[in-house]
C-alpha cells in the first residue's frame, strides 16, 4: 500500500515535471514530436532507476559511515556522468537497435536535473532501498507522462495559426502551464 | 574598458540573457521564484558559483586533457557549489530552507556547464569572469523578475512589503506551479517586445 | 589512445578531485558549527514562541515521549522560569497534510491546555494550507485543553473552526497536535 501511494503521489500529484520543476530542460527541449517525447522518457527511466540505486547503495556504504555527507553533490554527479557514458557504451555494443532509439538522449541525460534531483531526494527522504526504486521509477514514469501528452499536444499546435508574438516558447509555456493546472486536480488525492 | 570586455560582460545581460533569450537553467527559475526574494537568493547563489567556476576553469584550461575536459569541469563547479550550499545553510538557513533541492541542482544548471565549456574555456581569467558576471546579471535579473511579477500577482506583495489590504484575494495560482509557467511566458513576451522596439 | 595520455588524464582528474575534496573538507569543518547553531536557533526561535517566558536551556532538558502505541518518538523540551516547569513544547507531526508531512512543534500550559505552535516544515499550497502558521487560525488554541473539549473541526463535529478552503490542513494540524497530546498523556501516565 505504501508502495502503491508512492507510484499515485510521484506520477500525478507530486508530478516531477509539472509541480517539482525537475526535468524542465528536456521537458521542453525534445517535446516536439510524441516519438522522441517517448523515447526520452524511456532512456530516463532507465538511467533514474539505475542511477538510484547506485547513488543509494554508495552513500550508505560510503558517505555516511565516514561521514562525508557533505560530499553527496560531488560524488552523485560523477556517478551518474560515469554511468550515463557506461550506459552508452554497454548498450551500443549490446543492443544496437536499443542504440539508435535511445542512444542520442543519452548524453544529454546527464544534465537533466532530475536525475540527480530525484538521487539526493531518495536520501533526503530516508528511503529504503526498495522504496526509492519505487519512487524513482514513479517519478520516470510522471516525467514521461508528461513529456508525452505535451509533445502530443505540441504536434497540434503546429497546425495551428498562434500570434505571432506568442509563437515559440510562450506558446509551449502556456501549454505547459495548462497542463500542470490539470495536473493540479489529482492534489489531495492521497486522503 | 575595452571594447571586447564591454561586449562579455553585457552580452548575458541582454542579447544572450539565460533566462528570457536561451532559456537556460530553466528549472530553478521556475522551481524557486515563489517569491521576489528567493528569486533574487537563487540568482546570486548561481552568481557566485559562475564567477568562480568560469575563474578556475579559466586557469586551469591548458592542463586538463580534452578527453577528461567535461568530467573535470563537473566535479570544479560541484565543489564549488557545496561551498555555497555549506555556506547559506551556515549563515542564510532561511533562504537556504526555502530555496531547497535546487541549491545542489545548481550543478546540473546548464548555464554554468555552458559558460565553462563555451566562453571560460576558450577565454582568458579577465575575461571569464566579466562573462560570469555578466551571465550571473541576466540570470537574476530573469529571476528576480519572474519573482516580483509572481509575488504581486498571487501574493499581493513585493519583497515580503504588501501592497494589497488584508481581505482582498490575490491570484494565488500564481505561486502555485501552473503561475510559473504562465508568468514566464508573460515575460518572455514583453522581453522580445521590448529588445525587438 | 596511448598509455602516456591515459596517464595524464588520470594524474589530472585525481588532482582535480583530491583538491577539491581538500577545499569541501576545510569549508565543511570551518562551517560545521554555524550550522549547528543556525538550527538550534531555529528551534529555539520556534519553542520560545509556543511556551511561556523561560529562563533555562530546554535543549539541555531535551527528552524524548513516545505515544501509547511505541510508534512515534517525539522531543520534549520543558520549559522553566526560576526552576519551575510553567509550560512545554513538543515536536511532533502528522502525514495526513495537503502536501504530505507537515512538522510542528506545539506549546502546552503545565496543565495541558494548548498554548500555540508553529509550523517548522510543510508543503501546503502557499495562500491556502499555509494560513495554519497565520494568528487567525492559531489564535484560538491558545487555552484550549484537548483532553476536556472535542479536538476536531467543526465539519467533524469538533470545536475548532478549519481554515477557510483548507479543512485538510486543518485536520491535518490537529493530528499533529493530538500526536503530542497523546505521547504527553503516555508519558505523564508512566511517571
Amino acid at each position: 500500500m505504501a508502495y502503491l501511494m508512492i507510484f499515485i503521489t510521484a506520477i500525478f500529484v507530486n508530478n516531477i515535471v509539472l509541480s517539482q520543476f525537475l526535468g524542465i530542460c528536456p521537458f521542453l527541449g525534445v517535446s516536439k514530436k510524441i516519438s522522441t517525447a517517448a523515447g526520452m522518457g524511456f532512456a530516463v527511466m532507465f538511467v533514474m532507476t539505475l542511477s538510484t540505486i547506485v547513488t543509494f547503495l554508495i552513500y550508505y556504504t560510503f558517505l555516511q559511515p565516514y561521514n562525508l555527507t557533505f560530499m553527496i553533490t560531488v560524488t552523485f554527479i560523477l556517478v551518474i556522468a560515469a554511468l550515463v557514458q557506461m550506459v552508452e557504451i554497454i548498450i551500443k555494443k549490446v543492443s544496437p537497435a536499443l542504440y539508435q532509439a535511445l542512444g542520442i538522449f543519452l548524453p544529454l541525460i546527464t544534465t537533466n536535473c532530475a536525475v540527480l534531483g530525484i538521487a539526493i531526494l531518495t536520501i533526503q527522504k530516508n528511503y529504503t532501498l526498495l522504496a526509492g526504486v519505487c519512487y524513482a521509477l514513479a517519478s520516470a514514469m510522471g516525467f514521461t507522462l508528461a513529456i508525452v501528452i505535451f509533445a502530443g499536444i505540441r504536434e497540434r499546435l503546429a497546425y495551428t495559426k498562434i500570434p505571432v508574438a506568442l509563437q515559440g516558447t510562450p506558446i509551449a509555456l502556456i501549454t505547459a502551464g495548462l497542463l500542470s493546472m490539470a495536473f493540479m486536480g489529482f492534489a489531495g488525492i492521497s486522503n | 574598458m575595452n571594447k571586447t570586455s564591454y561586449e562579455n560582460l553585457t552580452r548575458g545581460i541582454i542579447k544572450e540573457n539565460p533566462t528570457f533569450v536561451m532559456l537556460l537553467g530553466m528549472c530553478p527559475t521556475l522551481g524557486v521564484t515563489t517569491s521576489a526574494f528567493n528569486g533574487l537568493g537563487m540568482g546570486l547563489a548561481t552568481l557566485f558559483v559562475l564567477i568562480l567556476s568560469n575563474s578556475a576553469i579559466s586557469l586551469i584550461k591548458n592542463f586538463i586533457p580534452p578527453m577528461v575536459r567535461i568530467p573535470s569541469y563537473i566535479v570544479v563547479i560541484a565543489a564549488f557549489v557545496t561551498v555555497i550550499d555549506l555556506l547559506m545553510s551556515a549563515y542564510l538557513p532561511g533562504l537556504h530552507a526555502a530555496l531547497g533541492i535546487f541549491i545542489p541542482l545548481i550543478v546540473v544548471n546548464c548555464i554554468i556547464l555552458g559558460r565553462a565549456e563555451a566562453f571560460a574555456s576558450k577565454n582568458n581569467l579577465w575575461q571569464s569572469i566579466l562573462d560570469g558576471i555578466g551571465m550571473g546579471i541576466g540570470f537574476t535579473i530573469g529571476l528576480t523578475s519572474l519573482g516580483i511579477v509572481r509575488e504581486i500577482l498571487g501574493n499581493g506583495s513585493v519583497f515580503n512589503y504588501p501592497l494589497v489590504g488584508e481581505d482582498a484575494t490575490p491570484m494565488l495560482l500564481f505561486i502555485m506551479p501552473p503561475g510559473a509557467f504562465l508568468a514566464l511566458a508573460g515575460l518572455i513576451v514583453l522581453f522580445n517586445k521590448l529588445r525587438r522596439a | 589512445m596511448n598509455y602516456k595520455t591515459f596517464l595524464k588524464m588520470l594524474i589530472t582528474l585525481t588532482t582535480i578531485a583530491v583538491l577539491s575534496a581538500f577545499v569541501l573538507s576545510s569549508v565543511y569543518n570551518l562551517t560545521k558549527e554555524p550550522i549547528k547553531k543556525a538550527q538550534e536557533q531555529k528551534q529555539l526561535e520556534a519553542i520560545s514562541e509556543v511556551v511561556t517566558n523561560f529562563d533555562n536551556d530546554p535543549f539541555a532538558e531535551k527528552m524524548i515521549i513516545t505515544t501509547p502505541d511505541k510508534k512515534d518518538k517525539l522531543e520534549f523540551y520543558p520549559a522553566r522560569k526560576d526552576g519551575n516547569i510553567n509550560s512545554f513544547a513538543i515536536k511532533t507531526y502528522s502525514n495526513n497534510g495537503f502536501g504530505g508531512r507537515i512538522d510542528l512543534i506545539v506549546g502546552f500550559y503545565i496543565d495541558g491546555a494548548v498554548k500555540s505552535f508553529k509550523l517548522l516544515k510543510h508543503g501546503e499550497t502557499p495562500g491556502l494550507g499555509s494560513k495554519a502558521d497565520e494568528p487567525k487560525f492559531k489564535n484560538q488554541f491558545d487555552g484550549f485543553n484537548p483532553n476536556r473539549h472535542k479536538f476536531k473541526v467543526k465539519q467533524d463535529g469538533g470545536e475548532i473552526d478549519g481554515i477557510t478552503a483548507a479543512t485538510i490542513t486543518s485536520r491535518a494540524v490537529i493530528d499533529a497536535i493530538q500526536r503530542a497530546v497523546d505521547a504527553y498523556n503516555n508519558f505523564n501516565a508512566g511517571k
